[in-house]
């Protein structure tokens, strides 16, 4: 073998071709920005926080933001941005946690419903249409009722309220794909249906449901926060962005910083996850011509 | 002892409630290291018939009957788990269109090695090294280049090499071969076809081609069988069949292909046009078409007679021949 010709074509490896990509997009700079700033704050929350996120002192309650204070303080004097920062984490865990059970559930439910068809794809789709029709904040709320609130059960009924999106996501994928030649090539090496799936169907189908995951993380936040808002999230004295505005909507005329603030937090959140999301739509596809 | 002996080979949908049997009666034997032939136009049940050989139900979609007797072993009731253990190594199959036959999300290399660390006791290095040895015995250029490339940056010929050594990675016993060469430019389907025969002879490979080009058959088969709408029309060698047709079909077949010095416009072909499975003609399905018709043909389905040694056709022209 000829050694300069291996080395005259060299390839860069996936991980750089997809960095490179990400940061020719504006749009994906923005959000990794804006993610991993996240993602930073809920690791070094408590070393970032100026003050306790539950010390209450009624001095000093109801103040608007000020030096001391640069966000303000809430009903019982604690500090709006240390509660911000520390919330930060219960949405970020909560958002990557809720939306991997739901990949989980989807892809697991929605390839072997599109692999196997007739009537397990029919009982199976039928649940996961069901389980669509039905508002998200209906069935995280009734799963939250069956086994109690707190963090563990919000995670739990996030996950089982959006498995169906990626179900059908997959399934789709799938269903178009196991008539690819490719599939009755591995078929005829003689291939089980297990590898099959796992190895050669999955890979295929499995960049929409990255996209879509993401996009899911901003949505599974903004569900933590409604159920945080109706008093079903993570109890006091947790700070959740959701339960800190439901707070705040008492004082709203009075101090307007105490839902303003942690509204914000979760606005840029999403649409950190959001942009990021989107930019990953073109960065995803393998036969970018960047591989060449 | 045959090598591959098929007999009565059929195919059988429900399409709503009526049964179609896209392909019927299928039967033929072919001997170790055989290059056999399969003619027929698309539709006619060709590539049905390579999947249901290999008993891949799942592709062919409905019940497979008949019998497949492949070095003594009755393939169609073998349990699946068993199946999966000789497609791939005893019998290997190169489907039909290259550029679609590769996982676009794995290096080629690696799908290779996958055949082959699967059906061979064998270590990752020596199975890569294994690889690219076979791979330049295909004439693939550069192949520690190509086995680190994945499908998408290869040309139609690399790819369709690429398939061919998936498929003789393992060192099957039987090769079947689904139209290898129809994709690809006429300078390059000579050269495939070249190693294809190179490569079985080599290794006494029995391989089991696929095409509607007769001009591929000519040049590298033994034996020949003719298919049409379903039906295997006609088997032989290869000179009976090209100097003796005896199917009306058959006859037809050959007429159609163009030679230099024939008459300007003169493009021969069959009347009529084939039927689609839903539609099969009663009787012999040919009968529509077929210039020495006769009642007969329309009522009564002809049987698949021998009328020379290893020549068998299946017309109401022809008595069967004994002894």
């Amino acid at each position: 073998m000829d050694e300069n010709n291996v080395s005259e074509h060299k390839h860069k490896p996936p991980w750089l071709v997809i960095l490179k990509r990400l940061f020719t997009n504006k749009m994906g700079v923005i959000g990794t920005i804006l993610i991993l700033c996240l993602i930073l704050v809920a690791i070094f929350g408590p070393l970032l926080e100026p003050y306790s996120y539950k010390e209450q002192n009624i001095e000093i309650m109801n103040q608007p933001p000020s030096s001391g204070h640069l966000l303000g303080t809430d009903d019982f004097g604690r500090d709006v941005l240390s509660r911000i920062i520390r919330g930060a984490r219960i949405s970020f865990v909560v958002g990557v946690l809720s939306v991997a059970i739901s990949v989980l559930i989807g892809v697991v439910i929605g390839s072997i419903a599109g692999f196997y068809g007739g009537v397990i794809d029919l009982i199976l789709t039928t649940i996961a249409d069901l389980t669509w029709s039905m508002p998200a904040i209906l069935i995280a709320l009734l799963f939250v009722a069956i086994i109690g609130a707190g963090l563990e059960s919000v995670v739990l009924a996030i996950g089982l309220s959006y498995w169906a999106q990626y179900a059908r996501l997959i399934r789709g994928q799938i269903l178009s794909l196991k008539s690819a030649v490719f599939i009755e090539a591995t078929k005829s090496m003689g291939a089980s249906d297990f590898v099959i799936l796992f190895k050669h169907l999955l890979p295929n189908s499995i960049s929409p449901v990255i996209v879509a995951a993401t996009i899911g993380i901003g949505n599974a936040i903004v569900l933590e926060a409604t159920l945080g808002f109706l008093g079903m999230g993570a109890q006091p004295p947790s700070p959740s962005w959701g339960a800190m505005m439901s707070n705040g909507t008492a004082y709203l005329f009075i101090s307007p910083w105490m839902i303003i603030f942690p509204g914000l937090a979760m606005m840029i959140t999403v649409l950190g996850f959001n942009l990021f999301g989107d930019s990953l739509i073109d960065i995803m596809d393998v036969k970018n011509k960047e591989y060449l | 002892m045959s090598f591959l002996k098929v007999s009565d080979l059929e195919v059988e949908f429900r399409v709503d409630k009526n049964t179609v049997k896209p392909i019927e009666k299928v039967s033929f034997e072919m001997n170790e290291g055989e290059v056999l032939g399969m003619v027929g136009e698309t539709g006619s049940g060709k590539s049905l018939t390579a999947h249901a050989i290999m008993g891949l139900s799942s592709l062919v979609g409905g019940k497979i009957r008949g019998s497949v007797k492949f070095e003594e072993r009755e393939l169609l009731s073998l349990a699946e788990k068993e199946m999966q253990s000789i497609r791939g190594s005893q019998i290997a199959l190169i489907p039909q269109n290259p550029m679609t036959s590769l996982d676009p999300v794995y290096r080629v290399g690696d799908q290779i090695v996958e055949g082959l660390y699967k059906h061979v006791k064998i270590s990752k290095r020596k199975a890569k090294l294994q690889v690219l040895d076979l791979m330049e015995k295909l004439r693939i250029p550069k192949p520690d280049r190509v086995f680190q490339q994945y499908p998408h940056q290869l040309s139609g010929g690399l790819k369709q090499r690429i398939v061919i050594a998936m498929g003789l990675c393992t060192n099957p016993r039987l090769l079947i071969a689904d139209e290898p060469t129809t994709a690809l430019d006429v300078t390059v389907q000579a050269q495939i076809m070249r190693l294809f025969k190179e490569m079985t002879v080599d290794k006494g490979i029995g391989l089991f081609l696929i095409t509607h080009d007769l001009g591929v058959i000519a040049q590298v088969c033994d034996k020949v069988a003719v298919m049409y709408a379903g039906n295997m029309v006609e088997f032989g060698k290869i000179e009976t069949l090209f100097n003796t047709p005896r199917h009306p079909y058959t006859k037809a077949l050959l007429e159609c292909i163009p030679y230099i010095g024939m008459k300007k416009g003169t493009l021969n072909a069959i009347s009529g046009s084939v039927p689609s499975t839903a539609t099969y003609p009663s009787g012999c399905r040919y009968h529509p078409r077929c210039p020495h018709s006769e009642p007969q043909c329309e009522n009564e389905m002809p049987p698949f007679i021998n009328i020379e040694e290893d020549t068998q056709v299946a017309c109401h022209l022809y008595q069967e021949k004994k002894g």
